[in-house]
C-alpha cells in the first residue's frame, strides 16, 4: 500500500455544498490513499447520483491523483455514470437466463415506449433506461429492476404499465 | 473468545430456540418477491395468536427453490410453503394448531432437495445469516479455534492438499497447491483475497452463500490466512449485490467484536483483518490480475502471467485469490477431515459443486450435487426438465467463457475434465437450460456481444477479435453471410483463443465453438449461397455446399471456381 499523503490543508468545496464535507470525510476515513479512489468515487455517485467533471476534479485534488487517472477509473468500470440520471430508473436484466426468458422482448417494449435506446434519458429527465449484466436474480427471471425493486417474472406489458405509472405521476 | 465462550454462546443459542420454528427464506430471490413482509406478516400474526413464547420467526438465507418464493420452511414438521402471501401469515400460524391452510405446500421428498448434498449450502436456509449467534449454533468457528490452537500452518496446507479440494471459481486449480506456493514464497506481507466477482450472467451461487451464510467465508478466508501468512484480506465483492454486501459488513463487525476477527484471534497470536472492495461492474475483474488493479483501485486491466499472485500479487506481494465456494469448503474440510471430504465426488473432482438452475427449466433454484452427478440427473430429475412438456435443447455452463452441452451428452457427469472434453467448462456453476424455441447462433452472438462489451481493450486480439467475430455472428443471423464467412469466423474464433492476453479473451470464442460443433446445421441453414451471380439459384443451396468440415482457419474458400 502506498503511503498515505494527507494534504496539509485540505481542498474545501468553494460552493459550499455539504456533500462535499461528507465526501472529504470518506476520504480521510481512507487516509487519502490512492487505492480507495474506488470507493470514493462509489460515495461521491452515491451522494450526488452522477460525476461530473466539478466533482471528479474535487476527488483528484483531494487524493492527489493526476486527473487521468481519476477519469480513466471513472470511465472504466459500468457502474459509474458521469451524466445525471432520470428521475426513474429501470434496469433490465439481460443475464442470460433473463435473455432466453424474453427480456429482449420487455426492452424493446420499454424502448419504443419511451422513445430511447437502452443506457439514455428521456428529454424530460423522468425516465432512464438501463441494462444489466446480471443481477444474479436468474431464478425469477426475468427480472426487473424499476428504481430500487428487482420484480420477478416480468413481461412487456407489466413493463410498460409500471412506465405509465411512473411518467404520469405529478412531479 | 475462546473455546468455552463458544460453547456457552451455543447452548444459550439451543436454549433459547422454541418448540416451533418458521424459517422465512431472506435472499434475494425472495426478498423480490416480498419475503420481507412475509416475515413480518407472520412475526405479527404469532404475536396475535399468543404463540410468541412456542414461536421462532426467523430470516433465514436461501431455501433453494427460488422458482416457488416466497418460502417458509416449518420445524420441526418439515413442511415447505411455497408462493406465501403476506395476508397468508395468519392462516399458516393457525396450522401449526392444527388449523387448516390454503397455502401451498412444497414436497421436501422431490428429488430437488433429495438428491442434494449439503457441503457449502449445509447452513443455508438454517441460520440466520445477521446473527454470529445463529452460525456458532450450527458449531460455526470451531474449524478456526482447532486450526490456530492445535495445527501448524504447515498442517493445515497438507490438509487441503490431502483433501483433493478445487477451485470452484472455473478453472479448478488445485487449492492445495496454491495455498503452499503462498506460504512458501517470502515475503514481510501477504495477502489473500476472496473473489466474490460473481460476473458471469446466469450464475447466483456466489450471491447466495454470502447472503446465507457470511461467517463460513469469512472463517474460510481466516483459516486460509493463517494456514499462508497472511495478515489482510479483501474481499472484492460486485456492487449489483448489495444485500450480500450488506450481511458481510454485518458479520465482520460482529466476528471482530466477539475477537473472531481482527488482532488476537482466539487469543492467539495471530491477528487477520477483512475489508470489503466492492467492484463497479466490470466483468474483467473475475480475472485474477485485474481484480487486483482493482483493489488497488486502479482500472481492471490484466496483466501477463506469470509471475502468478501467488508469488507476486497485490501491492507485489504475494496473494492468495480464492473464490467464496472454495473458501466456504474450508472449515468443513478441517472439522470432519481431509479423509472425508476426498471421499466424495469423482477421482480426480472431490467434493460437492453448487450450481445454479435457470433459463428453460420447471425447478429454478440453487442445488448441490456431489460431483460426478451426470447433468441428466440434475437437469430432468432434480430440474423437472423444460416447461410446458419442451425438450431441453441444451445446458449452458460456464457463462460467456463456456459452452452449450446439446441433450444427447446430458448423461456426462458434471466434474472438472468431463466438462472439458465437451468444448464447455465447470465455469462457476451456472447452469442455463435452453429448449428448441432457442436459435444457437442467437445464443453464440449473444455472448459474443457480452465479451465485446466487456473487453477491456488492453490487448487487440481481444478489443477487436470480439467486434469482427460479433459482426460475423450478426451477418450470419441476418443471412447476409456466406460459407466463406463461416469458415473467417473460425480463423478468427481460433486466432483470437491462443493469442488473447487474459481468460476473458482466451475463452471467448467458447461459446461460439460449442455451438459450432455441436449444431453446425443450424449456422449452415442461415448462410446465403456463395457468389449468387454465378451460382446456380436452386432454393437452399447453402446447405449444399458447406465449408470444408472441421478443419480449422484456412481451409480456402469452397467452390469458388465459376
Amino acid at each position: 500500500m502506498q503511503a498515505a499523503v494527507s494534504p496539509a490543508s485540505p481542498p474545501v468545496h468553494p460552493s459550499g455544498d455539504k456533500r462535499f464535507r461528507i465526501l472529504e470525510t470518506v476520504m480521510k476515513r481512507h487516509q487519502y490513499k490512492h487505492d480507495s479512489l474506488i470507493e470514493v468515487l462509489h460515495k461521491a455517485q452515491e451522494l450526488f447520483g452522477y460525476l461530473d467533471n466539478d466533482l471528479l476534479l474535487f476527488i483528484t485534488h483531494s487524493l492527489r491523483l493526476p486527473p487521468s487517472r481519476v477519469y480513466g477509473v471513472a470511465t472504466f468500470y459500468h457502474y459509474f455514470t458521469l451524466k445525471p440520471k432520470g428521475a426513474h430508473t429501470c434496469v433490465v436484466c439481460m443475464g442470460t437466463a433473463c435473455y432466453v426468458k424474453g427480456a429482449k422482448a420487455v426492452l424493446a417494449a420499454l424502448e419504443e415506449a419511451a422513445g430511447i435506446k437502452a443506457g439514455e434519458t428521456t428529454p424530460d429527465n423522468q425516465l432512464s433506461l438501463l441494462t444489466a449484466r446480471c443481477i444474479g436474480a436468474c431464478g425469477i427471471a426475468p427480472a426487473v429492476v424499476y428504481d430500487t425493486a428487482v420484480t420477478p417474472r416480468q413481461s412487456p406489458d407489466a413493463a410498460l404499465k409500471w412506465m405509465r405509472t411512473v411518467t404520469n405521476a405529478p412531479k | 473468545m475462546l473455546l468455552d465462550d463458544l460453547i456457552r454462546i451455543k447452548e444459550q443459542e439451543l436454549a433459547a430456540r422454541k418448540p416451533f420454528q418458521l424459517r422465512c427464506c431472506m435472499a434475494a430471490g425472495c426478498m423480490s418477491a416480498n419475503s420481507q413482509a412475509v416475515k413480518e406478516g407472520l412475526e405479527q400474526a404469532v404475536k396475535a395468536a399468543g404463540l410468541s413464547d412456542r414461536v421462532e420467526v426467523r430470516g433465514v438465507g436461501c431455501l433453494r427453490l427460488c422458482c416457488q418464493g416466497p418460502l417458509v420452511a416449518v420445524d420441526p414438521a418439515g413442511t415447505l410453503y411455497q408462493k406465501v402471501a403476506p395476508e397468508a401469515a395468519a392462516s399458516l400460524v393457525a396450522s401449526l394448531n392444527g388449523g387448516e391452510t390454503a397455502l401451498e405446500r412444497g414436497d421436501p421428498g422431490h428429488p430437488f432437495f433429495k438428491e442434494q448434498m449439503s457441503i457449502v449450502l449445509e447452513n443455508s436456509g438454517q441460520i440466520d445469516p445477521e446473527r454470529i449467534e445463529s452460525y456458532i449454533a450450527a458449531d460455526g468457528y470451531l474449524a478456526l479455534r482447532q486450526v490456530l490452537r492445535e495445527m501448524r500452518p504447515q498442517d493445515v496446507v497438507n490438509a487441503m492438499i490431502k483433501s483433493g479440494l478445487r477451485g470452484r471459481g472455473g478453472a479448478g486449480y488445485p487449492t492445495g497447491l496454491k495455498w503452499t506456493t503462498v506460504a512458501k514464497t517470502q515475503s514481510t506481507r501477504k495477502f489473500v483475497i476472496c473473489n466474490a466477482d460473481e460476473g458471469d450472467p446466469g450464475a447466483f451461487m456466489d450471491r447466495s452463500v454470502l447472503e446465507s451464510d457470511p461467517h463460513r467465508v469469512l472463517e474460510g478466508m481466516t483459516i486460509a490466512a493463517y494456514a499462508v501468512g497472511a495478515d489482510q484480506g479483501f474481499i472484492y465483492v460486485r456492487a449489483e449485490y448489495p444485500l450480500a454486501i450488506s450481511r458481510l459488513q454485518i458479520a465482520i463487525r460482529q466476528a471482530k467484536q466477539l475477537g473472531l476477527l481482527g488482532s488476537g484471534v482466539f487469543e492467539s497470536p495471530f491477528s487477520f483483518n477483512i475489508d470489503i472492495r466492492i467492484g463497479a461492474g466490470a466483468f474483467v475483474c473475475g480475472e485474477e490480475t485485474a481484480l487486483m488493479a482493482s483493489v488497488e483501485g486502479r482500472r481492471g486491466s490484466p496483466r501477463p502471467r506469470p509471475p502468478f499472485p501467488a508469488e507476486r500479487g497485490l501491492w507485489g506481494q504475494p496473494t492468495l485469490i480464492n473464490n467464496v465456494e472454495t473458501f466456504a469448503n474450508v472449515p468443513p474440510i478441517i472439522t470432519r477431515g481431509a479423509d472425508w471430504f476426498a471421499r466424495i465426488g469423482t477421482e480426480k473432482s472431490k467434493g460437492t459443486k453448487v450450481f445454479a438452475l435457470a433459463g428453460k427449466i420447471n425447478n429454478t433454484g440453487l442445488i448441490e450435487v456431489p460431483m460426478g452427478t451426470p447433468l441428466r440427473k440434475i437437469v430432468e430429475v432434480m430440474g423437472g426438465g423444460a416447461p410446458a412438456g419442451n425438450a431441453v435443447k441444451a445446458v449452458q455452463t460456464g457463462g460467456p467463457s463456456g459452452g452449450c452441452i446439446p441433450a444427447d451428452a446430458l448423461d456426462t457427469p458434471v466434474d472438472y475434465e468431463s466438462l472439458t472434453k465437451l468444448g464447455s467448462i465447470m465455469g462457476s456453476g451456472g447452469m442455463i437450460v435452453m429448449d428448441q424455441t432457442d436459435r444457437m447462433v442467437d445464443v453464440a452472438r449473444f455472448f459474443m456481444e457480452f465479451c465485446m462489451d466487456e473487453s477491456c481493450g488492453k490487448c487487440v486480439p481481444c478489443r477487436t477479435g470480439t467486434v469482427q467475430m460479433h459482426h460475423l455472428l450478426s451477418n450470419i443471423l441476418e443471412g447476409k453471410a456466406t460459407g466463406r464467412d463461416l469458415a473467417r469466423l473460425e480463423e478468427l474464433c481460433d486466432l483470437v483463443r491462443h493469442t488473447s492476453l487474459c481468460g476473458l479473451g482466451q475463452t471467448a470464442p467458447n461459446p461460439v465453438l460449442s455451438t459450432l460443433r455441436f449444431f453446425r446445421s443450424e449456422y449452415l441453414e442461415l448462410l446465403r449461397p456463395e457468389e449468387p451471380a454465378a451460382a446456380a439459384p436452386a432454393g437452399p443451396g447453402a446447405a449444399a455446399e458447406p465449408p470444408s468440415g472441421g478443419a480449422p482457419a484456412c481451409s480456402g474458400p469452397p467452390g469458388p471456381a465459376s
